[in-house]
């Protein structure tokens, strides 16, 4: 945690200043606690990315390959070349600063360089000295810049101070993504080695075990069996968790974080107990045991290559059509990347519920449907029988996570599920919810310890909503569909929000859902009781 | 400081146009000449930039969405914030073109530090000044086609008259110049006022601010002080039509300052940000519909890439596997 109290870090000014924003020097040592340890070389050497060595950001001399210019500027070509997102985002920005106020990180920092426009000018910069005309010519009046070490230096503070979270493109008149601009700058840096651990790490773990978190198969079987004794203990409910089972109708793909740590658990459990219910037929995989894809936070190339999996698995088990848990940035890739990347999938079926007969049209080619979608379903055709009140000790928001809001709209799916789960739910003010949701501030591979003062300033937006609706509404609990979201949220709300507690949506719903043959619940599954115990501790 | 070298640049090539009125041939080279190369760079610059982003194949479909997905079919989708297909992508787009939908969301984050308070208020003053500056210049453009084709459509016509409907001053004053100028005016005190804006300007911003200042200034005062033959400048540009350069008779320095300006206009919008005006269109996270698991998008250069494959990790946690109970596929 943050050494500044909230009151302390708040005291943020907004502008910018008299420095021009052009000279790039980042000081690194009295920075820390906003910026993320470089790459280990372990996890390097096993990619195969580029330039494996122990550095650090604060080091004069970063170790470089000699001609890392040349590298950048043929990368830099060749993506040109392949990516017209890449293209007009470099040349059509005018500088109107719309975009300049909406980025978390600017926000809880002030520094200009989170303004997503100054953001991509490091990187456009850089394109008008190297690729137009009138930067070659005019240079710094027509806002070129040259590739030096220090510009480099500070594409790595920077662009790992971006969670691709595409608030600004919302509100940018030509839709420029700076998301995509930090896509393709951090592709660039991995060509030379600059990197950071909490993205190479993951993705080189998810590589070989099928996870980020390195779970191999037997411990994956023994988390989950785990998981499954401890919820027969406290509730006295069975659930039969299915894994690599061929001929199954579904795959069931979840973020690795679901089966790994509180609050995750508690949703994934959630998810057994309805399959259970509705006697789904279904498997997961200790194979394809992550949806998450750190590729995202490395290169396009890297994605592909960690979403291969998911097809394959379910082209070798012979299931019929795909679930996939609740969890944000896995949700991009699964929606805006899997079909283009590893499709197309003949060998599946279009996904129709068991259940309720309804024909997910909308997953029609990629076969794979959200769980929410999934779930409001069965909701609204009553196929499952479900008792709020046990979620009556709750006072519940939700937080809108960046990629299911921004790159798939999946806005009324978990809120109707909500509102059919627990009797009490608020909204936060309306300029942070939905498609103007502020980030967690610790996703595209920043939820590391060392950035946590970061974290935190990213976090003032998405904090000081919940505190609102805390004072306001007496809410305690804020309900996301996203894993980085239940790892990287508990501690914000704990800085910003204190007393609010972080869940997923199927943790409420399995509260909720009334199984057959069940004895009567007195706890919910963090096995406590199901109701406040303010009321009994009031008169002592 | 960018914004005065960009003044001074400005304000020199202006200068630089006065000096035509001396001599006839410079009459010649500025009134015709200049006008003419620069509208063909113009164009071929334009149509070339143009291509090259069409020709840059769109990998994957990207677009972002900022409204209700179109999933199960009693839940309402927002086609026009988060289209499912062409239709609302086309009105998407021509909310986009025409009335800066996204814009219009604007926002302004204020921070009560003493409270412990963010707070985000709609600002709709960019919004309007740009909508004021964009729909004043298309229209101005538009009227200026009575100098360009005999006889004068009747919509120029109809727009002229409506434009003028205030009926101040001789000639009439044209409720667009005025809105233009004005419009023009507010974005660049907008740029030296606002602390953040001014930080992220490049003197390039500035320069093409002042630019257009300049030619609307110098066309307002041409046609109100100066009061041109508007018989000579129609044979001038009749000259051009057919590749005959005609030096235009009987007008004055404004006329050259406005031409020029305008010519230098022309030449510098394929090679700066000006070029959003076709950006616009071609713009991944705005003109694509948000249909990606009903459709699959082809990424026209797909790389091989294979990851790693369930027999490969198989046989890595053989041991493991078959420890913990694991059916194999291979034994
Ligand atoms: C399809 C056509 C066009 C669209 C959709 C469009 C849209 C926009 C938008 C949304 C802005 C941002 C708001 C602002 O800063 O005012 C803008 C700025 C600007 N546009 Fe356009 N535009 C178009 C055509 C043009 C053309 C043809 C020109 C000039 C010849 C032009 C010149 C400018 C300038 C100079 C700015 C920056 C204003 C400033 O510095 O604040 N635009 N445009
Ligand atoms: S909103 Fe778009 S055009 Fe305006 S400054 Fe930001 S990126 Fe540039
Ligand atoms: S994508 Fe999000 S984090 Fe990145 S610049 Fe935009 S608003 Fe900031």
């Amino acid at each position: 945690m943050s050494e500044k109290s909230p009151q302390e870090l708040i005291q943020i000014d907004l502008n910018p200043p008299r420095k021009k924003w052009m000279d790039p020097s980042v000081d690194f040592e009295s920075r820390r606690g906003t910026w993320s340890y470089p790459g280990g070389v372990k996890s390097i050497e096993y990619m195969g990315f580029a330039n494996p060595r122990e550095w650090s950001p604060t080091d004069e001399d970063w170790k470089l390959p000699e001609n890392w210019q040349q590298i950048i500027h043929d990368g830099f070509k060749e993506r040109l070349g392949k990516y017209r997102s890449l293209r007009v985002f470099m040349e059509t920005c005018v500088r109107c600063g719309a975009c300049a106020d909406k980025c978390h990180f600017f926000i809880g920092s002030g520094d200009p360089k989170n303004m997503p426009v100054l953001r991509s000018e490091l990187l456009r910069s850089i394109y008008r000295n190297d690729f137009t005309l009138a930067g070659k010519i005019l240079g710094a009046f027509a806002g070129g810049r040259k590739l030096t070490l220090d510009v480099l230096k500070e594409w790595f503070y920077y662009f790992f101070q971006c969670t691709e979270c595409r608030r600004c493109s919302v509100y940018c008149p030509y839709g420029i993504d700076t998301a995509e601009v930090t896509m393709m700058a951090r592709e660039l840096m991995m060509l030379v080695g600059v990197n950071i651990n909490w993205i190479c790490e993951p993705v080189a773990n998810c590589h070989r075990t099928g996870n980020h978190l390195g779970i191999q198969p037997h411990t994956f079987k023994d988390n989950i069996e785990f998981l499954c004794e401890e919820l027969e203990d406290d509730l006295g409910i069975t659930v039969n968790p299915v894994i690599n089972k061929k001929g199954a109708e579904v795959l069931f793909i979840i973020p690795s974080a679901d089966y790994f740590a509180d609050p995750g658990t508690y949703t994934f459990i959630g998810y057994l107990m309805l399959f259970q219910q509705i006697g789904l037929d279904y498997t997961m995989s200790a194979y394809a045991s992550e949806g998450g894809n750190f590729g995202l936070f490395t290169s396009h190339d890297t994605i592909k290559k960690l979403n291969y999996k998911i097809y394959h698995e379910a082209k070798r088990l012979g299931v019929k059509w795909i679930i996939g848990g609740e969890c944000g940035h896995m949700w991009r890739v699964m929606h805006q990347y899997m079909d283009t990347m590893n499709g197309p999938t003949d060998f599946l079926e279009v996904p129709r519920s068991p259940i309720t007969g309804t024909v997910f049209e909308n997953a029609r080619s990629t076969k794979m449907v959200h769980i929410c979608e999934f779930t409001a379903d069965l909701i609204r055709n009553k196929k499952i029988k479900l008792d709020p009140s046990r979620n009556d000790k709750y006072r519940v928001t939700f937080h809108d996570s960046c990629n299911p809001s921004r790159a798939l709209g999946l806005f009324e799916e978990p809120r109707y599920i909500l509102k059919n789960v627990c009797n009490n739910f608020f909204e936060m003010p309306e300029n942070t919810i939905r498609e103007h949701t502020f980030c967690c501030a610790g996703g595209a591979g920043l939820g590391n310890d060392e950035n946590m003062e970061m974290r935190l300033r990213g976090g003032l937006p998405r904090g000081n909503a919940l505190k609102h609706v805390r004072d306001a509404h007496d809410v305690n609990l804020m309900s996301c569909i996203c894993a980085i979201d239940r790892a990287t949220l508990p501690p914000l709300a704990e800085y910003w929000a204190p007393g609010v507690e972080i869940s997923g949506v199927h943790e409420l719903v399995a509260n909720a859902l009334v199984m057959d043959g069940e004895t009567e619940r007195t706890k919910n599954l963090r096995g406590e009781s199901l109701k406040a115990e303010t009321e009994e501790t009031t008169d002592v | 400081m960018g914004a005065l070298v960009s003044l001074v640049a400005v304000a020199v090539l202006a200068l630089l146009a006065v000096t035509a009125v001396a001599s006839d041939n410079l009459r010649l080279v500025f009134g015709a000449v200049i006008p003419g190369v620069a509208f063909a760079v113009f164009l071929v610059g334009v149509v070339a930039r143009v291509t090259r982003w069409a020709r840059a194949p769109v990998p994957f479909r990207i677009p972002t969405t900022a409204g209700q997905q179109k999933s199960l079919p009693w839940i309402k989708n927002s086609e026009l914030d988060n289209p499912s297909g062409t239709l609302g992508v086309v009105g998407r787009m021509f909310l986009e073109v025409l009335f800066f939908r996204s814009l219009f969301r604007n926002t302004k984050v204020e921070l009560i530090t003493d409270k412990e308070k963010v707070n985000y208020i709609g600002t709709k003053y960019l919004w309007a000044a740009a909508m004021a500056f964009h729909w004043s210049m298309l229209i101005v453009v538009f009227r200026h086609f009575r100098f360009f084709v005999e006889p004068v459509p009747r919509v120029v016509e109809i727009i002229q008259s409506l434009d003028g409907f205030f009926q101040v001053g001789v000639p009439v004053i044209y409720a667009t110049s005025v809105l233009l100028i004005v419009s023009l005016g507010y974005l660049l005190l907008r740029r030296l006022a606002d602390a953040k804006v001014k930080y992220i300007s490049l003197p390039t911003d500035y320069f093409a601010l002042y630019l257009l200042l300049g030619i609307a200034i110098s066309g307002f005062l041409m046609r109100h002080l100066e009061k041109v033959d508007i018989v000579n400048v129609k044979a001038a540009i009749a000259g051009w039509a057919s590749f005959q350069l005609v030096a235009p008779e009987g007008v004055g320095a404004l006329y050259f300052i406005h031409v020029f300006l305008v010519s230098v206009l022309f030449v510098y919008f394929p090679f700066s940000k000006l070029l959003h005006a076709p950006g616009v269109f071609l713009s991944p996270t705005r003109n694509l519909a948000n249909n990606n698991r009903a459709k699959r998008h082809v990424n026209p250069w797909n790389p091989p890439i294979v990851g790693h494959t369930y027999a490969e990790w198989e046989e890595e946690f053989h041991d493991k596997l078959v420890a913990s109970g694991f059916v194999l596929d291979k034994e």
